[in-house]
């Protein structure tokens, strides 16, 4: 169903009777409802890691600060390549809608591909910092970078795994209903990464005390 | 290879916990025994355990909550008499590691494994009933979360026989929480099964706000839901905002803990007060989370004994909403002596008194209800009645302790438990006592003896009185919260009262007990046929007692508030139609034994990350995995009933209802 369908209202409903009162909604609407609950409180979550890290990004307790340690143009990179996810992504629902399945794979390997870049570039960058001294035991400051950032990573990677099993699940079950609402479901929690990225990319890196 | 799990871990040289852990596990595993030579697994697996049905986990919702009351009563029990005699040079007979273990044990399993799976359990049940759907929106989703739960409650009572529980209160403040002060396994249990039973209660908070909003009976729009669906989404609401700053914090506390991460501890730039603003940041619309819907629940009651429409219902809903909101601007009042300065104390004591305006208006509205009602004086409004003048005086000593100036001097004094007790057993308890006897026929086609629902009241409402009256009076002398022993001799006395009033309540406990046995073996002289022995006014007295798997043959039509009340008084409830209505045949979820399956290996991947067992902990998780990965394939996941099978219940009822 495009978007133009979702919103015209389906021949059977009456007309002037309010939506609070048609009843029970369908099981899309539910399912898609549910999961934007899900992905409003993954956001509360990474609310109170931000605020964790506003608190304690001045406590470097002798340690490094961001100023040193960040590199911009290689976060850059990382976080073109997420922000391209997010476009190929959405490319992937397109396929999705017309159930062209050849269409659907290229996109999803591309997206898969573009996020574990994203992912590998992030550890890599963990690992330069581990090596120069700067990891999480370090300082309050740095616990806090790891631990934000990090767990983006981590969604990222769930979001990988997410990914893969959906390929598999379209590749043994086809597009049936059910395949289909986890996918745009999957759909909605890449893009709900990407718009938190841009909140640690904002606060963590460009707001480093330079 | 078992971590830091040795033989030193089972209290063998502790007789209290070793026999009451001992206890435990006979008690445990005579239930398990009884119900196998009996041949009920078969049963229980099938109709219960592996259930998505959300009337049944609201009744194991009910039973789990009601289970740990015994448990976190028996804490209390012990506190009440340790200070009953630990006065002057005494000290009584709980050491103080072993106190400290009972109070933050008690703490956390009144919050978190009796309140919280009490009103969960009662909005499970109802929500669907009420709103004239078939099930919740997410069935399988509900039995992960009330499994989890479980998980979470095993696993703080795992503590009891294998190692130690936190010492530190049962919101674990650090730095006393952190490893340095706190090496063994106490906080560990503390956080992984908080952390278990979180997840379960923010899918919880994601169901229901999906249900109320998304699944309602034709007709019933927002401004004809019964209070309690109001109620219920507000508290969920506030889960879903709430719950995932609590995952956050305690996530920081465990790398703290377990990788040497400095959020919390005093070196390395920690800042523990950051922990202390965090949890609050979810502590104070917890409380709101238990008593919203206990405020539904005096709503429901209230209109339908004293037989008026609830007086107010737009203000009502917009108290409820109000609280929603305001219950996020105020958690720094539980920590003014942090320091913050006059002007943010300031601003969060108004914002505190400011919560008393919407409390006051559903009070209020209550009471306009009563008046020139004809009130029956069933149990269910006994409980409001207690709730209404315990909850007003809990409600302003609240607003005394809002005065920071006030605070200074109260803060950690029996005073402050005096208060929270007040409004949390005198709000959140009483309410769900109500609603258990309110709503109980309903789920068992059977009503509750009601000689001893009233005497169980009347204990607990004494019994509370007798309690805590005292400590509000001992903290205005100075007495402080968490005391192993005393040495002012002249506290004992108040003390002594309130042992007393401990024991008339755990009278009202046993009470509540006899009176399930009694009325059970009572059945059939207290049947039910009617599905409606109250007169309700909203829709689960319209469907049978206990209602069918599927609720509602026909999803009712609602035309206004209290839309079953509205049906009977236009006769439509009872109008026999001339051709039978033509049933369909109804899709309902089939069975999954999902949830449990994810529960126990939660159990053991939490076990193993509290003792460091790092080889089970990722057996936990792959298990956790494989099930999910499982149940991913599964795709025949609804049965139908046939609309013949359908029919015939409905054909049953009629002609044995005789309403």
């Amino acid at each position: 169903m495009s978007l133009a369908d979702s919103l015209t209202n389906p021949a059977d409903e009456p007309v002037g009777v309010p939506y609070s009162e048609r009843g029970p909604a369908s099981i899309e609407t539910v399912a898609s409802f549910g999961f934007w609950l899900f992905l409003l409180s993954d956001v509360v979550m990474f609310s109170a890691l931000f605020a964790a890290y506003a608190v304690l990004q001045d406590h470097v307790a002798g340690g490094p600060d961001g100023l040193k340690l960040f590199n911009r143009g290689y976060v850059l990179a990382e976080t073109m390549c997420l922000l391209v996810s997010s476009f190929t992504c959405g490319l992937m629902a397109l396929a999705i809608e017309r159930r062209a399945t050849a269409a659907f794979y290229l996109w999803g390997i591309v997206t898969f591909v573009l996020g574990a870049a994203f992912i590998g570039l992030e550890i890599s960058e963990f690992l330069r910092m581990i090596r120069e001294g700067a990891a999480p035991e370090r300082s309050a400051f740095l616990s806090a970078f790891f631990t934000l950032v990090g767990c983006h990573g981590l969604h990222v990677s769930l979001g990988l795994a997410w990914l893969a099993t959906m390929m598999a699940q379209v590749g043994t079950l086809g597009f049936r209903p059910q395949i289909v609402r986890r996918l745009l479901c999957f759909t909605l929690f890449w893009h709900a990464l990407d718009i938190v990225w841009i909140g640690v990319f904002t606060i963590v890196y460009l707001g480093a005390r330079w | 290879m078992l971590g830091k799990l040795t033989w030193d871990a089972i209290p063998f040289n502790q007789p209290i916990p070793m026999a009451a852990s001992l206890m435990v596990v006979v008690v445990i595993l005579a239930v398990l025994g009884y119900t196998f030579a009996k041949g009920w697994w078969p049963y229980l697996w099938r109709e219960w355990i592996t259930s998505v049905d959300h009337k049944r986990l609201g009744i194991m919702y009910a039973v789990l909550a009601l289970v740990m009351l015994l448990r976190g009563f028996t804490d209390a029990i012990m506190m009440r008499s340790q200070q009953a005699v630990a006065a002057g040079g005494h000290q009584g007979y709980l050491p103080p590691e072993h106190y400290d273990q009972i109070f933050s044990a008690h703490g956390t399993i009144m919050i978190f494994f009796v309140a919280m799976p009490f009103v969960i359990g009662l909005m499970n049940f109802v929500l669907p009933l009420q709103l004239g759907v078939r099930d919740v929106a997410f069935p399988v989703l509900n039995s992960i979360s009330f499994w989890l739960t479980c998980s979470g409650a095993l696993l703080v009572n795992m503590s009891l026989m294998i190692g130690s529980f936190a010492r530190t209160g049962w919101l674990v403040y650090p730095p006393l929480s952190e490893l340095a002060f706190s090496p063994d396994v106490g906080v560990d249990y503390y956080l992984w099964s908080l952390q278990i039973s979180g997840v379960g209660t923010l899918m919880t908070g994601i169901n229901f706000v999906t249900t109320i909003l998304k699944l309602r009976a034709p007709g019933m729009g927002y401004m004809r839901m019964p209070v309690f669906c109001w109620t219920a989404l507000a508290s969920n609401l506030l889960i879903v905002a709430a719950f995932p700053v609590l995952t956050a914090t305690l996530a920081m506390l465990i790398l703290d803990r377990y990788l040497g991460f400095h959020f919390f501890t005093n070196d390395g730039g920690g800042s523990a007060m950051m922990f202390i603003n965090l949890i609050w940041i979810w502590g104070h619309p917890e409380v709101y989370i238990l008593v919203l819907p206990a405020f539904g629940v005096y709503s429901e009651v209230i209109a339908t004994f004293a037989r008026k429409p609830l007086f107010g219902y737009r203000s009502m809903v917009a108290a409820t909403l109000g609280i929603c909101l305001l219950s996020f601007m105020v958690w720094l009042h539980h920590f003014f002596t942090m320091g913050a300065g006059a002007d943010v104390n300031a601003f969060f004591g108004v914002m505190t008194m400011v919560i008393a305006v919407p409390t006051g208006v559903k009070v209020f509205n209550w009471l306009f209800t009563l008046y020139g009602g004809r009130v029956h004086f069933a149990s269910p409004v006994l409980w409001s009645l207690g709730f209404i003048c315990t909850f007003v005086i809990g409600g302003m000593t609240g607003v005394l302790l809002a005065i920071p100036p006030a605070d200074f001097v109260l803060h950690n004094s029996l005073f402050l438990v005096a208060h929270f007790h007040n409004v949390i057993i005198g709000g959140v308890l009483f309410g769900a006592f109500a609603g258990y006897m309110y709503w109980f026929p309903k789920a068992f086609g059977f009503q509750l003896n009601e000689r001893l629902g009233k005497a169980s009241f009347w204990c607990w409402l004494i019994g509370f009185y007798l309690a805590f009256f005292p400590l509000y009076a001992l903290g205005l002398m100075g007495a402080t919260r968490r005391m192993q022993h005393y040495d002012n001799v002249q506290w004992q006395p108040l003390m002594l009262v309130a042992m007393l009033g401990a024991l008339v309540i755990l009278t009202g406990i046993l009470l509540i007990i006899l009176q399930l046995l009694v009325s059970i073996r009572q059945r059939a002289k207290l049947v039910d046929r009617t599905g409606d022995p109250w007169q309700g006014r909203t829709l689960e007295w319209s469907t049978a007692s206990p209602p069918p798997a599927w609720n509602f043959a026909l999803l009712p039509q609602v035309q206004g508030t209290d839309a079953y009340w509205t049906m009977k008084q236009a006769g439509r409830a009872t109008a026999r139609p001339a051709t039978p209505p033509a049933y369909e045949p109804l899709e309902v979820p089939r069975n999954t034994p999902v949830g449990v399956i994810l529960a126990f290996f939660s159990v053991i991947a939490g076990f193993a990350l509290i003792w460091h067992i790092w080889w089970l902990a990722i057996i936990g998780l792959i298990g956790l995995a494989v099930t999910a990965l499982s149940h991913a394939w599964s795709v025949d996941r609804e049965m139908v009933i046939p609309a013949d099978e359908v029919a015939a219940f409905e054909r049953a009822r009629v002609s044995g209802g005789g309403s």
